[in-house]
């Protein structure tokens, strides 16, 4: 299977065995594949979890997510794991036992704190564990002896709806298709008004058309399992309990479309779900759902692929993700053309979210009617919510659109509530102001990232953690992305550490601006929402920091002159400027 | 039967320029002889759109000129001072991101970046130096690479597959640590196949890529842009050509 083939599936087997990839592998796989050396040496430099230097034989990365993050639970878990192992953060130990960093969300938001261990998820993470950990590593045990219920990632589903409650079994969408036949199917598809459920909110049925239309050698369905917003993990669960629906919403479209390919794109983090989705291809194959002459339909040829992505944010982006289908570094392209009528190797191609295509199953089983009834006119249907932060129950809940933010708040037991990321980073910060707004494309657009942030948490910090995720998953493909969430992650720093005038504030809202409006693709488009919300809703965090001067440094001077003083030794104190008004 | 395409219109500014179908804004307004600031583009070569500079408004979007397809009956704005304000502010960003040593460069005087800066108006860098540290490779006879003032517009990269047929630059990396590669096995440009005649080694906008021993040639008062300005139409010929000239 031309799985085993792809570029990133070699460079993982080698990042496995190694635990890292020497340039001698880099010249090797070039060969192999017949591949510039430039374009496999640029693959390894762009994915997060390829190294060119050699990581630890454990391999521990924590999620640096606000939800599931290694701060999450009020003690810095990441400081406390590096001191006890003494290892320095970001650096492999010089015994090359192991290696300690951080990296963005996970997708474990309703399991606390969580971290990947060589690729490998262990949640529900607190002091005590961490304490075990050192001690299993410095004795050196192997993975598989450590307690199992520390990688028991549970899916906690607390409100059902329309897709949720309803069961399918494998095939029935497939007939129900047949049945219909392509233009009806297409049809119905239209009519259930669908919209993407990866953010964006596109007409699934328009998209599927738009693609029919486009002429090409070959069609492509892609289905995007890349889930890197921080604060989302439904797909996670869907992949897990809802495989079966999603390979038959590719399987659907495909007879649509005309195709006889389609990929997953499964995200790097979620490669512990490999074997399960695999076992569902083979197990759909033995049914006739997938393979040749599906049902028994002579000319319906069909089959899917899955694709791991090695940790990059912005592999979600359709382009992107069909950049790194291809086997090259996710960036995103310029549009037009759209993937429908150019994406995959050039061909049409149509990209849809997990939930989008499970949607599509079961509206191809129940019908559009079944569909609209739920939902508001222009956001039909239900949307899965991921809910974490501050709430007795973290987790998935399913809604039909219009629901406000207050009912889901109720819901999941969110008190004392101070704001909500809607959305993830790239979404909405909403104050309490707010609360009564509604949940659909026309009102609070979502993926399905729902944080909730209670009165305790500090605004600002969140913010800047937003702001050191997008600078740290820009693409770096054009300026005011790659150079403005620097600046804009760096601007904050300052307001953070009390160095921040009011010019800083109003210099702020410029880049951010500037990287909205210039930006080549959604991810700069998006990245500075969380500080313009911030500076517009909850402006107070920013103020309280600044200090009374029109302009500051942006280093404590005195702070900077703690190296000359070390390298001296004149630490006394006629070597300590004074402060002043501090 | 060929039927004459129909003459179609875009609006710049004030102006009303004509386009034919395939051509970008970019390519329209270049024929036309309407300057649209640009940095990452090159005509001729397949425009990419990273460096953001050439965004106009397009019926009230900001759309990348390079790459965006001319279409009937658009209305664009262009030179405007909010247009051209943002075009200074990225201008800034890619100084501060980079080391540029203007004074002591090689290309000062002959430098692409440079003159947008003075076009732009722009006096100082404004943002915060970033002080990156980055690879130089001086081990090819003739031709030096220093990525400290790369601003990674990919021209290089664009000309040696496009036009030199050779394939000897690629970027690498992911945001601020995006950086230029070279396509040998030790990625030194010396195992290269390039050559001072490539176009790739004479495109850059920046001192990034310099033809050795040639720095300083032309004196003060005799380099590209004392006698021209960066928005003169048809200007890539001349530092094209004006870098050559170097060489005698
Ligand atoms: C930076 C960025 C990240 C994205 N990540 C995802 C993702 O993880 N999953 C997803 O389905 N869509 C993601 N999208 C949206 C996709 O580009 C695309 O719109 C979507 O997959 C289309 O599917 P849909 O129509 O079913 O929503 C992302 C977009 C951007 C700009
Ligand atoms: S906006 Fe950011 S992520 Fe998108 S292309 Fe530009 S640099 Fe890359
Ligand atoms: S070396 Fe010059 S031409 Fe090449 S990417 Fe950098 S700035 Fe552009
Ligand atoms: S010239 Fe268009 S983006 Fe650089």
């Amino acid at each position: 299977m031309t799985e085993h083939l792809h570029l990133l599936h070699i460079l993982h087997e080698l990042q496995q065995k190694h635990r890292y990839i020497s340039e001698k592998s880099i010249c090797e796989v070039a060969a192999q594949l017949s591949l510039p050396v430039s374009q496999v040496r640029a693959v390894v430099a762009f994915y997060a979890f390829f190294y060119s230097t050699p990581c630890g034989h454990y391999h521990i990365l924590f999620s640096n997510c606000t939800s599931c993050g290694y701060r999450a639970g009020g003690t810095d878990l990441l400081r406390l794991l590096s001191q006890k192992l003494s290892v320095n953060i970001g650096q492999t130990r010089k015994d090359e036992q192991v290696s300690i960093d951080e990296t963005s969300c996970i997708g474990m938001c309703d399991h606390g704190p969580s971290l990947l261990i060589n690729g490998v998820p262990l949640v529900h993470l607190d002091a005590e564990k961490i304490e075990q950990m050192a001690t299993l590593i410095e004795a050196d045990k192997p993975l598989n002896g450590w307690p199992p219920a520390w990688f028991h990632v549970k899916d906690h589903i607390y409100k059902r709806g329309l897709l949720l409650d309803s069961s399918l079994s494998a095939g029935d969408g497939l007939r129900a298709t047949l049945t219909r036949g392509r233009e009806g199917t297409l049809t119905e598809i239209i009519q259930s008004k669908l919209r993407g459920r990866g953010g964006a909110g596109f007409s699934t049925g328009l998209k599927w058309r738009l693609c029919q239309q486009a002429a090409g050698e070959a069609h492509y369905v892609v289905c995007n399992a890349d889930e890197g917003e921080p604060g989302t993990f439904k797909d996670r669960m869907l992949l897990q309990q809802h495989a079966d629906a999603l390979c038959e919403g590719m399987t659907i479209c495909a007879y649509v479309i005309g195709a006889y390919q389609g990929f997953i794109y499964l995200r790097g983090e979620y490669r512990y779900l490999l074997p399960h989705l695999q076992a569902t291809l083979m197990h759909r194959r033995k049914l006739g759902l997938l393979g040749t002459a599906i049902l028994g339909q002579t000319e319906f040829d069909f089959d899917i692929d899955i694709v791991v992505g090695a940790g990059a944010y912005i592999c979600g982006e359709e382009s992107a993700l069909i950049e790194s289908l291809e086997g090259k570094p996710g960036i995103p392209r310029s549009r037009p053309p759209f993937p429908v009528a150019h994406g995959y190797l050039g061909q049409p191609t149509v990209v849809n979210n997990v939930e989008t295509l499970i949607a599509a199953t079961h509206i191809a089983c129940k019908g559009s009617a079944w569909f609209t009834a739920l939902g508001t006119p222009a956001s039909t249907g239900s949307k899965l919510l991921s809910i974490s932060g501050d709430c007795a129950a973290p987790g998935i809940y399913e809604y039909p659109f219009g629901i406000t933010i207050q009912q889901i708040l109720d819901e999941c037991g969110a008190v004392n509530v101070q704001a909500v990321q809607v959305g993830g980073p790239a979404g909405t910060l909403l104050d309490q102001t707010a609360f009564n707004r509604q949940l659909a494309f026309e009102d609070v657009g979502t993926g399905g990232s729902f944080m909730i942030f209670n009165q305790e948490r500090d605004i600002l910090t969140i913010i800047h953690q937003f702001a050191a995720f997008f600078a740290h998953e820009s693409c770096g493909f054009c300026t005011p992305c790659r150079v403005g969430t620097i600046l804009l992650k760096q601007g904050l720093d300052k307001i953070m550490i009390g160095q921040g005038a009011r010019n800083d504030m109003a210099e702020l809202q410029r880049v951010s601006e500037l990287v909205r409006r210039y930006s080549h693709c959604g991810l700069g488009h998006t990245a500075a929402n969380p500080i313009l919300d911030g500076l517009q809703y909850f402006s107070q965090a920013f103020e309280q920091r600044l200090t009374p001067y029109d302009f500051t440094a942006r280093f404590k001077l005195d702070a900077a002159l703690q190296e000359a003083r070390q390298l001296t030794r004149h630490d006394g104190k006629e070597a300590h400027l004074e402060q002043g008004q501090d | 039967m060929v039927t004459e395409p129909e003459s179609k219109f875009i609006r710049i500014d004030d102006q009303e320029i004509p386009f034919v179908h395939g051509q970008t804004i970019m390519d329209a307004t270049l024929a036309a002889g309407v300057y649209i600031p640009h940095l990452c583009h090159f005509p001729g070569i397949t425009p990419q759109g990273n460096c953001k500079l050439c965004t106009v408004e397009v019926d009230g979007k900001p759309l990348a000129a390079c790459t965006s397809p001319a279409a009937a009956g658009q209305r664009i704005r262009n030179n405007t001072p909010e247009l051209n304000e943002s075009r200074k502010a990225l201008t800034q960003m890619l100084f501060i991101e980079g080391n540029h040593i203007c004074p002591s460069c090689e290309k000062t005087g002959n430098c692409p970046l440079q003159a947008m800066a003075y076009h732009l108006g722009m006096l100082h860098g404004h943002f915060p130096a970033q002080f990156p540290v980055r690879e130089v490779d001086a081990s090819h006879p003739t031709i030096m690479l220093d990525r400290d003032r790369c601003i990674l517009c990919s021209l290089c990269v664009r000309a040696s597959r496009e036009v030199d047929g050779k394939n000897v630059f690629a970027i690498a990396g992911r945001g601020t640590h995006a950086s230029l590669i070279v396509n040998t096995a030790n990625g030194k440009l010396v195992d290269s196949d390039i050559e001072p005649s490539d176009l790739a080694a004479r495109i850059c906008p920046v001192g990034a890529i310099l033809i050795k021993e040639h720095g300083y040639d032309a004196p003060i008062g005799k380099r590209i842009f004392d006698q021209h300005k960066i928005n003169e139409i048809g200007l890539e010929k001349i530092y094209i050509a004006g870098a050559k000239s170097d060489d005698s």
